[in-house]
């Protein structure tokens, strides 16, 4: 699906967890999740916690739509 | 009178009317058989006939190919043949497209096609798994071998025979996976494959690994404040009770839904319909597969110019890549005539 | 480590006030034996029914199917750590109930759950079609949390099973059959000329009703071990998972693990079979690294020559399949891989998730999207409610006439990753 989007000249960021796929599917512009069934959460922390690093995620994402690529390059969470 | 009526298509040049001068000539049939029809019809022997051939100018098809295919599939089901055959086309390029696109029309009536083409015929690439492509030479030099190829497996399938595998028929690989009942159970394969293997015996793989390609990173966003972001989601988000009935996989559609005037999801307006994750999570607070909130704390706050009204989802769990290819591809317009300027697309 | 199986045919199943097993014949009394499952508080009501191969009967929602199993010598015993104390099991003599199955049916889970046929198109794809089934047909009480009914009705399953094998511990065996696997100083003496080989199991481990135990441990909490063949034969590992159903492995398939089977048969003629790996499919990226480096480095350990990895599942778990694949390759230790595949109802699209080249050898159950179609059945043990939204169904699935159009997905067992079947796809 990324690869489709990114084809119409859009920059598209992939947030997921199994990288590994999305590197193989051909995203260009990749940020590691959480988990599978939570990719922007974590049910373990309290709600503000959560947010907080559901935000950092978001961030990083937007970080790498200003950022320009020219090859696969996945963003890590600071 | 033979048992099984046969249809042969061919170029102006096998049809014997001219060569490069003569490519733009729109399709005309011809009745009985001609040129490589003629060797045709004697490799299927005595129960088959070429009742018709049909020809049409290669360049004609290629510059008018809307027009010239519901010609060719009108003569054709006015004779309703039980077998219908292309070229072969060796490695001309437009003839053997020509010949991939008539065998996929006609064979959608519902009647079997066969064609033959070097392997590196770019029509062989484009129509492999809508037709069955017999591997040929690069050249007429191969007419020889190729008319009995092209006629055993068309005898095959016009008689209802089960056809082997591509390597066992000389076909080009369909690409099309077909289900079937092997003589041993998996894990006994599995076993002899390996012992093949530990040997350094050839064996041969039950899925040959696929070759995904790659698409040239797009420019990044110059000024996010000024931004419209979009989000698409893989994760099956869909409002609460799930309106369209997205299926929990496989799905066949995708979701089109609002967020205007939404803060922030919660299980009053959201729900997932993936069946490939455990959906509790998602269900007690869907942002955490889709950032609505934190996105549009972010468009509050200015560092977005927008958040885009609408966010599109599907599931992705067994749904088949061509399905997820049209439904990006149909998103993607969506998105473009939208003026969306970037997208955010997360998956579970 | 060794083991006897001694099995006993079961050609039939009756209901009768006295139960027994009599001439091949498996005599139950459903008011007592619903007893142990009307136990649990959060199972509201139950019944038996009974559906033999041949029969114009459609199961579904089918949950688990378990082999009645009865350890009669030896330590421990059947369902270590689930049913008897989690002492290691896989060794002495255990007498199987063969031919039989007990099938848990019933509203289960929301959307995973499968069909058996036990005659007509949908009974070619089954291997429990061939099987005298009793099944326990369950109803919960309102209310009830998924995964906590889940485990109600996993129990109930085993309770029921153990509680018929019983009846077989003091039986003569039809016939028997002796597995054993040897300590690794051992196995080097025992066939040095042949190539060693492992079996790597993937267990799925996604969450909450995606799970599988080991010895009752949650598989997604362990990391990457090594466990006897014969221990899965003795129940070591349970299933309480509800992925599609064409592709989990029931509790029945990890008894009679078909990759287990057939390195036994090979062991000693064309390898030497020297032990097996289990390993998880997680959600978190760091375990999907974590245990497919343990698989590579257990298998080095073992100092295989070869593998067999088999997979459970689709989607994520391709990427640990492709993942203890390529690191195990990178050992210089060749493998061969177990699928299934999602290629699209048209066989036109890409089959996994994940690919790499180093998996040039690859046993595929075949395509899981397949349409089918398969007509009414007289009688249904359970019920149709959820044909539509089980996974591979869609809406209008369920046909006013009772016939059902859907994906290969929704039968139990069709495309087993164990290579179970002989379905393939080319």
């Amino acid at each position: 699906m990324v690869k489709e989007i990114e084809r119409a000249g859009f920059p598209v960021v992939h947030i997921c967890t199994v990288t590994p796929i999305s590197l193989t599917v051909g995203a260009n512009r990749i940020v590691p999740a959480i988990a599978i069934p939570h990719p922007l959460g974590d049910p373990g922390l309290d709600r503000e916690e959560e947010y907080k690093l559901r935000r950092k995620i978001v961030e990083t994402a937007l970080h790498a739509l200003t950022t320009e690529v020219d090859e696969q390059t996945i963003f890590e969470v600071k | 009178m033979a048992k099984y009526k046969v249809v042969h298509y061919v170029n102006q040049f096998y049809g014997q009317i001219g060569g490069e001068e003569k490519a733009d000539i729109p399709p005309e049939k011809h009745e009985g058989k001609l040129g490589p029809g003629l060797g045709l019809a004697t490799a299927l022997g005595d129960d088959y006939e070429i009742v018709e051939t049909i020809i049409c100018g290669d360049s004609y098809f290629g510059e008018h190919m809307d027009e010239a295919l519901p010609v060719i599939t009108k003569w054709v089901e006015e004779i309703k043949p039980d077998l219908f055959i292309a070229g072969p086309a060796f490695n001309a390029g437009r003839y053997g497209v020509a010949c991939g696109a008539v065998c996929k029309a006609v064979g959608e009536l519902g009647i079997p096609t066969v064609t033959g083409m070097y392997e590196e015929n770019p029509g062989a690439d484009m129509y492999k798994s809508d037709t069955i492509i017999v591997k040929t030479r690069d050249s007429a030099a191969g007419m020889r071998k190729a008319v009995p190829a092209m006629a055993k497996i068309a005898k095959k399938l016009a008689e209802g025979e089960e056809l082997g595998s591509a390597e066992e028929e000389g076909y080009i690989p369909t690409g099309v996976r077909t289900n079937y009942f092997a003589e041993e159970r998996g894990s006994k394969r599995a076993v002899d494959m390996l012992v093949k293997k530990l040997a350094g015996e050839p064996f041969i793989t039950e899925y040959p690994m696929p070759i995904f390609d790659k698409v040239d990173p797009a420019p990044a966003v110059k000024d996010l404040s000024k931004a419209t972001i979009a989000l698409v989601t893989s994760g099956g988000i869909v409002p609460k009770g799930n309106p369209d009935r997205i299926e929990s996989s496989s799905a066949s559609k995708y979701g089109e839904y609002s967020i205007e005037g939404i803060a922030d999801l919660d299980p009053s307006n959201s729900e997932t319909a993936h069946g490939g994750y455990d959906p509790v999570y998602a269900n007690e607070d869907a942002d955490r597969v889709l950032p609505v909130d934190v996105l549009r704390e972010m468009e509050k706050d200015g560092e977005i110019g927008k958040l885009f009204e609408r966010f599109y989802t599907t599931t992705g769990n067994g749904t088949a890549v061509a399905s997820a290819k049209k439904f990006a591809e149909e998103i993607a317009q969506k998105l473009k005539n939208a003026n969306v300027d970037a997208v955010i697309l997360t998956s579970t | 480590m060794k083991l006897q199986l001694g099995y006993i045919d079961i050609k039939d199943i009756q209901f009768d006030k006295n139960p027994r097993i009599e001439n091949g014949v498996l005599f139950v009394d459903p008011d007592a034996l619903i007893q142990s499952v009307l136990q649990d508080e959060l199972i509201k009501d139950a019944h038996f029914e009974i559906a033999r191969p041949g029969e114009s009967v459609r199961i579904t929602p089918v949950k688990d199917v378990i082999q009645p199993r009865v350890k009669v010598e030896g330590e421990g015993g059947i369902f270590p750590g689930v049913m008897a104390k989690t002492t290691t099991v896989g060794s002495g003599v255990t007498h199987v109930l063969r031919g039989m199955s007990v099938v848990t049916v019933g509203r289960i889970v929301g959307f995973q759950e499968g069909i058996i046929d036990m005659t007509g198109p949908g009974a070619d794809y089954t291997p429990f079609s061939k099987l005298n089934n009793l099944c326990l047909v369950m109803e919960p009480v309102e209310n009830f949390k998924q995964h906590e009914y889940e485990h109600a009705a996993r129990m109930a399953g085993f309770r029921v099973a153990c509680e018929i094998a019983e009846m077989a511990r003091n039986l003569t065996p039809d016939e028997t059959q002796e597995f054993e696997t040897v300590s690794i100083k051992e196995s080097f003496k025992q066939y040095p000329d042949l190539p060693r080989v492992a079996y790597v199991q993937m267990l799925q481990s996604q969450g909450l009703l995606h799970d599988t135990y080991v010895y009752g441990v949650d598989a997604k909490r362990i990391v990457p071990t090594i466990i006897y063949p014969t221990e899965t034969m003795d129940g070591a590992i349970i299933s309480g998972n509800c992925v599609s159903a064409c592709d989990k492995n029931t509790t029945y398939h990890h008894q009679n693990n078909p990759v287990v089977a057939e390195l036994y048969a090979a062991h000693g003629k064309t390898i030497n079979f020297v032990g097996q790996v289990i390993t998880n499919e997680n959600v978190y990226l760091a375990d999907k690294i974590r245990s497919s480096d343990w698989t590579a480095k257990l298998c080095e350990y073992l100092a295989v020559d070869g593998a067999i990895i088999s997979q459970e599942g689709f989607g994520n778990p391709d990427t640990d399949l492709i993942m203890n694949c390529t690191k195990i390759e990178d050992k210089g230790i060749k493998t061969v891989i177990i699928t299934d595949e999602y290629a699209g109802q048209d066989g036109k699209s890409q089959s996994l998730a994940d690919a790499d080249p180093k998996a040039n050898a690859c046993v595929t159950g075949g395509n899981a999207n397949m349409v089918i179609h398969l007509p009414k059945m007289d009688k249904v043990i359970g019920t149709l409610d959820y044909v539509d939204k089980i996974a591979g169904g869609h809406d209008g699935s369920l046909a006013e006439d009772g016939s059902i159009e859907a994906e290969l997905q929704v039968i139990t067992g069709a495309t087993n990753e164990m290579g179970f079947n002989k379905l393939s796809a080319r």
